[in-house]
C-alpha cells in the first residue's frame, strides 16, 4: 500500500513536476494574500495590538460580538444594509430586464446598436467619478439639487438630507449599471427561437402576448438565477460608493455595515471590535450565498458549485 | 397551404396598428432612455467649457457651455497632482496587469490539468477565498506588516489573482482538445511549452477580455490606495480624483494633509472630463470584448 502511495506521487512528480513549479507562486499569493488575513480575523476575539501581534493580544471571546449587538450602531447599520439591498433588488434588478426586452422589440440594427452602446457607458466611468459627478448634480446649486430643493422647499445639498440618500443611491446606480446587466438579457433574448414568434403570428398574438408568452418564459432561467445571486449578495452591498457619498448628517441612512466597519477600524482605531462587525457580516453573507445557492440549484438546476 | 398564407396575411393587416404604435412608443422611449443615460455626461462637458462666472450664475439644464471659457482647462492641467496620477495609474496598471496575467494563467492552467494529483485539493482551496475572506482589517495588517505601506506594490500584489477572472480563463483553457495537449505532450513537449506554444495562443480572445478587466479593475480602484498610500506623490490617479471632487470641500474642516484652496465647479467637471473621456473615447473599440467577457461570466459564474 504505501509503495504504491509513494510510486503514485513519484510518477505524478516526474510527470507533472513542472506543475507544482508553477503552483510556487500561485499558492504564495493565496497563502500571504487570502489565507493569512482569514488567520488574522482572529483578532475578532481579541483584545488587539499591533503593538502585541495576533498571537499575543489576549483573548476576550465574543465580547467584541455582545458590544456590537447591544450598541445602537447594530439597528442603524443593520437596517441601512437591508433597506438598500432591497430597495435595489425592487427597483435596480428589474430595470435592465425591461430594457432588455424593450430594446430586443427594435428592428433597426443600427438604432439598437447605438442605444446599446451609449447604454453601456456610464459603466465605464469610475466610482470616483461618478460620486464626484453625483455630488456636484445634487449640490444645493446643482442640477438635481436645485429642482429638487425648489420642490420641497429644503435648502442645501441633497447629501444632507437623510431620506434623500437611499434615490440618489438606487438611481445613479441604475443610471450606471443598466446598460451592463442588460447585456446578459439580451443574449438570452437572441437564443429565443424564431419559429416560437413566427407560430404566435401565425395564430394571431400580439405583440404584449407574444412578450408575455414567449420572451419572458424563455428568459426565465436567467431571470431567476441572477436574481438569486442578487439576494445571495443582500448583506455585501458595495461600500465604495456609500464610503464616498455620505457624511456624518446623513449616518442614520446611509451607514452601512461595511461603512461602519471601514470607520471603527480606521478613524477609531478599535481593531478587534471593527474585525467583529465585519466578520459578522461575512458569516451571514457566507450563509446567505449558501441558501440561494441551493434555491438556485432547486429552481434551475445549476448553481455557483 | 393556401389557407394558412391568407389567413397569415390578414392578421398581419389586423395587428398592424397596435404594432406600429408600440413600435414608435417604444423608439421614442428608447430615445429618451438613450438621452438620459448620455445627458449626465454632455452637461459636464458642457460645464467644464462654460465660463466659470456665468456658470454659477446658470441654473437648470445646460444644452452648450454657459459661456464658452478654456480657463477650466487651464487651471485644471496646472494641477500638477493630476498628472502626477495620471502617470501613477498607468504605471501601476501595466505593472498589475503584467504580473495579474501572469499569475491567473499559471493558476488556471494547474488546475485545468486533469492529470493534476492535487486538482480537485487547489480547486477547493482557490474557490472558497471567493466566498469568504478575512475581512478589511485583517487585510489591511497583512499588507502592512509585508512592509507594503506607502509602496506601490501594496497596490500591485494583493489584488494579482482575482478569483473569478481564473475561473473564466480556466474554462477556456479546458475547452482546449485534449488531443492537442496529448499529442504535445506524446511529442515530448513539457508543461511550460504546452502552455505557452498550445494554450494561450489558442485562448487570445479569452486573454484579452482578462487583460481589459485587470486593467479596469485596477484604473477604478482607489480603497487601497486610501489603506495604504500616505505619500501624494504616489497617488494614483482615481485618489487624486478624490480629493478634488469628493473631499475638497470639507479639507478645510478636516484639517492636514492638504491646504488646497476652494476647487470651482467647472474646474472639478473639466477634471472629470480629463480623467474619463480617454476612456470613453477608447471603450468603443473594445466593448466587443467587454461584452464578451460579461457572457463568460455569466454562463459560469
Amino acid at each position: 500500500m504505501k509503495n504504491t502511495f509513494f510510486s503514485g506521487w513519484k510518477k505524478e512528480l516526474t510527470q507533472n513536476g513542472a506543475l507544482y513549479i508553477m503552483m510556487i507562486p500561485v499558492v504564495a499569493f493565496f497563502i500571504i494574500f487570502c489565507y493569512k488575513p482569514m488567520y488574522g480575523a482572529l483578532i475578532a476575539f481579541k483584545d488587539y495590538s499591533p503593538r502585541l501581534g495576533i498571537l499575543e493580544s489576549p483573548w476576550v471571546g465574543f465580547e467584541h460580538f455582545q458590544s456590537f449587538f447591544s450598541s445602537p450602531d447594530f439597528g442603524r447599520t443593520l437596517k441601512n444594509t437591508l433597506t438598500i439591498s432591497l430597495t435595489s433588488l425592487i427597483f435596480s434588478f428589474p430595470a435592465p430586464i425591461l430594457f432588455a426586452l424593450l430594446l430586443n422589440e427594435i428592428k433597426d440594427g443600427l438604432f439598437k446598436k447605438t442605444v446599446q452602446t451609449v447604454s453601456y457607458m456610464p459603466h465605464f466611468i469610475s466610482t470616483v467619478v461618478i460620486c464626484g459627478m453625483i455630488k456636484s448634480f445634487v449640490g444645493s446649486e446643482g442640477i438635481i439639487g436645485s429642482l429638487v430643493n425648489s420642490i420641497t422647499g429644503n435648502t442645501g445639498s441633497l447629501l444632507m438630507q437623510p431620506d434623500k440618500f437611499v434615490p440618489i443611491y438606487i438611481i445613479s446606480g441604475i443610471w450606471q449599471g443598466m446598460g451592463w446587466s442588460a447585456i446578459v438579457y439580451l443574449a438570452a433574448l437572441s437564443g429565443v427561437d424564431p419559429q416560437l414568434y413566427e407560430a404566435a403570428d401565425i395564430d394571431g398574438a400580439g405583440k404584449f402576448l407574444k412578450i408575455f408568452k414567449i420572451t419572458l418564459p424563455s428568459i426565465m432561467p436567467t431571470i431567476i438565477t441572477m436574481l438569486i445571486l442578487q439576494v445571495g449578495r443582500i448583506m455585501s452591498l458595495g461600500y465604495e460608493k456609500v464610503i464616498l457619498l455620505y457624511n456624518p448628517l446623513i449616518y442614520e441612512t446611509s451607514d452601512i455595515i461595511s461603512s461602519y466597519t471601514y470607520r471603527m477600524a480606521f478613524e477609531t482605531r478599535n481593531w478587534g471590535y471593527s474585525t467583529a462587525v465585519g466578520l459578522f457580516n461575512s458569516v451571514v453573507n457566507l450563509i446567505l450565498l449558501i441558501i440561494s445557492n441551493k434555491m438556485s440549484k432547486k429552481f434551475t438546476n445549476s448553481g455557483l458549485w | 397551404m393556401k389557407v394558412n398564407l391568407i389567413k397569415r396575411n390578414g392578421n398581419k393587416i389586423k395587428k398592424s396598428r397596435g404594432a406600429a404604435i408600440f413600435d414608435a412608443v417604444n423608439i421614442l422611449l428608447m430615445i429618451a432612455i438613450s438621452m438620459c443615460m448620455l445627458y449626465p455626461i454632455l452637461y459636464v462637458v458642457f460645464a467644464s467649457f462654460s465660463d466659470p462666472t456665468e456658470f454659477t450664475k446658470h441654473s437648470g439644464l445646460l444644452m452648450k457651455p454657459a459661456g464658452f471659457s478654456l480657463e477650466s482647462y487651464k487651471l485644471a492641467f496646472e494641477n500638477p497632482m493630476l498628472f502626477r496620477g495620471y502617470l501613477n495609474t498607468i504605471i501601476i496598471i501595466l505593472a498589475s496587469v503584467t504580473l495579474s496575467m501572469i499569475l491567473t494563467s499559471l493558476c488556471a492552467y494547474v488546475i485545468s490539468r486533469k492529470d493534476f494529483k492535487l486538482k480537485k485539493f487547489c480547486t477547493i482551496a482557490i474557490v472558497v477565498t471567493m466566498f469568504f475572506n478575512g475581512g478589511m482589517i485583517p487585510f489591511y495588517f497583512t499588507v502592512r506588516d509585508l512592509g507594503l505601506e506607502n509602496s506601490m506594490w501594496a497596490l500591485i500584489l494583493p489584488t494579482a489573482i482575482n478569483t473569478f477572472n481564473m475561473i473564466i480563463l480556466r474554462t477556456s483553457f479546458e475547452s482546449v482538445p485534449d488531443a492537442l495537449i496529448e499529442a504535445a505532450r506524446i511529442d515530448g513537449a513539457g508543461h511550460w511549452t504546452v502552455l505557452f506554444r498550445v494554450i494561450l495562443p489558442l485562448s487570445k480572445a479569452t486573454l484579452a477580455v482578462l487583460v481589459l478587466y485587470y486593467a479596469v479593475a485596477n484604473w477604478n480602484s482607489w480603497f487601497n490606495a486610501m489603506l495604504f498610500i500616505n505619500d501624494r506623490e504616489k497617488y494614483p490617479l482615481q485618489l487624486v480624483l478624490r480629493e478634488i471632487l469628493i473631499t475638497s470641500d470639507t479639507s478645510s474642516m478636516t484639517a492636514g494633509e492638504s491646504d488646497q484652496e476652494f476647487i470651482g465647479e467647472t474646474i472639478k467637471h473639466a477634471i472629470i472630463v480629463i480623467s474619463t473621456v480617454p476612456i470613453l473615447c477608447i471603450y468603443p473599440f473594445l466593448q466587443k470584448y467587454f461584452a464578451k467577457g460579461a457572457m463568460v461570466g455569466s454562463v459560469k459564474g
